[in-house]
């Protein structure tokens, strides 16, 4: 913490914010000033950016990873979400908003994997904001042409009988992947499934951690 | 991409198996600012003053180097900003002499933040 | 090859907002499902209305969009296209 000294105090006598004492930038003087006349201009209130921000923050993979431990555990659920991700994961009370969200399966047979080519399309509003790889010239250029050699380098090497199936997020729909439940967890309970369940594994770049390494 | 030098149509976002290196691994956190510029993204098109797509459509047409050298809320601020006046929310105008008062608030985002 | 609705994706390469990525362009691929309607985004992106539009889902072979070179030809790429870029098509001779 460069920042963290006690005689560092703004004209209040309060500490800074940690990175608010960095010289204003460009972009930065335009998001106070366009936040301020969304204000004024009656689109919005402070406390309602309060409340975004906060409810943006509380998204995290661990909501998604509770939704794959049901599915594990829960053949209704699983069916469900197979028909209708966004109905299923609403009424396990997470407030998705008006994202419409597919759930993709992980098999013997099938490893899905996401991505958004055109620019990054995640479904934030269930994981929280996606991970910068995701959105990284990278990961959206390669995957939709060589997704195993993308695997790899998450270290996830698959056999050649298990397809991989890209999923390119291009228009209306986000995505979350179910990964195969881990063998050996048997009797399991949900919460202690979710404990497994990586938020790379929710995109398919990733499987879930072994039962050993709980 | 192609080969040479001719132009084919392709966009510089649409990057969908073009060659590029390793996957970056390095992640940080967002800080205040980034976050109420994706709140603000959120609300200002929940509340019908343009799209997703016409953020997107801004984006795009920043073209490659803003992708390469702008931070992303950097780019979405711009965007965030370039729908707004289209949508007639506020007019340049009104902008450009508010920016010129954050400016002046102080040096900092902090001090530039508090009206 | 089974009974499967074979579209190809439009190869224009128009100017402005579009979500169909042109890796796809000219590709022959079968309809997943199909969802919607949606608006179009190539005239929401403008501030327009967008009038409403059904959304394929649709599967191509890593081989049809990448040729018999493809990393893995039966790995397959799906993404979701509005109907005004897809026309139909005979199957591809995919493996």
């Amino acid at each position: 913490m460069p920042h963290d000294h006690h005689d560092h105090l703004s004209p209040s006598g309060h500490p800074y914010r940690p990175d608010d004492d960095h010289p204003l930038t460009y972009w930065q003087q335009m998001e106070i000033a366009v936040r301020e006349l969304l204000i004024e201009k009656g689109v919005t209130t402070a406390a309602d950016i309060n409340t975004q921000i906060d409810a943006m923050d509380a998204r995290n993979p661990s909501h998604g990873a509770a939704v794959v431990a049901r599915a594990w555990t829960d053949p209704a659920f699983r069916c469900a979400l197979r028909k209708d991700a966004s109905a299923a994961t609403r009424e396990m009370g997470f407030d998705i908003g008006p994202m419409r969200l597919i759930a993709l399966e992980n098999t013997t047979d099938q490893h899905n994997i996401v991505v958004c080519t055109l620019c990054s399309c995640y479904p934030r509003n269930l994981l929280g904001l996606p991970p910068d790889w995701y959105k990284s010239r990278a990961y959206r250029s390669r995957t939709v042409k060589e997704p195993r050699k993308v695997l790899a380098e998450f270290g996830v090497t698959l056999p050649e009988s298990t397809t991989v199936r890209v999923h390119d997020s291009t228009a209306d729909m986000r995505y979350v992947v179910i990964p195969a439940r881990p063998e050996g967890t048997e009797g399991w309970s949900a919460d202690d499934l979710a404990k497994l369940v990586t938020r790379d594994s929710m995109i398919g770049t990733g499987l879930p951690k072994s039962p050993d390494a709980k | 991409m192609t080969e040479d030098n001719t132009f084919d149509g392709r966009r510089w976002h649409d990057m969908g198996g073009t060659a590029a290196g390793p996957i970056p691994t390095d992640q940080h956190d967002f800080s205040l600012w980034e976050k109420r510029v994706d709140a603000l993204m959120i609300i200002a098109s929940s509340k019908g003053h343009f799209t997703v797509d016409g953020l997107r459509r801004v984006l795009e047409d920043m073209g490659e180097d803003a992708f390469e050298t702008m931070t992303y809320y950097e780019r979405w601020i711009a965007s965030v900003n370039q729908n707004l006046i289209e949508a007639g929310v506020y007019t340049t105008a009104e902008l450009a002499q508010r920016m010129t008062e954050v400016a002046a608030r102080g040096a900092t985002y902090g001090e530039a933040a508090s009206a | 090859m089974r009974d499967r609705e074979y579209m190809r994706v439009r190869s224009d390469m128009p100017p402005g907002h579009v979500r169909t990525p042109s890796y796809l362009r000219g590709k022959v691929g079968w309809v997943e499902r199909t969802l919607g309607p949606f608006e179009n985004p190539e005239q929401l992106a403008y501030g327009l209305k967008g009038d409403p539009l059904p959304l394929m889902r649709v599967r191509f072979s890593m081989a049809d969009v990448w040729g018999p070179a493809s990393e893995t030809p039966h790995d397959t790429i799906d993404a979701e296209i509005y109907s005004h870029w897809l026309e139909p098509a005979e199957a591809p001779n995919a493996p």
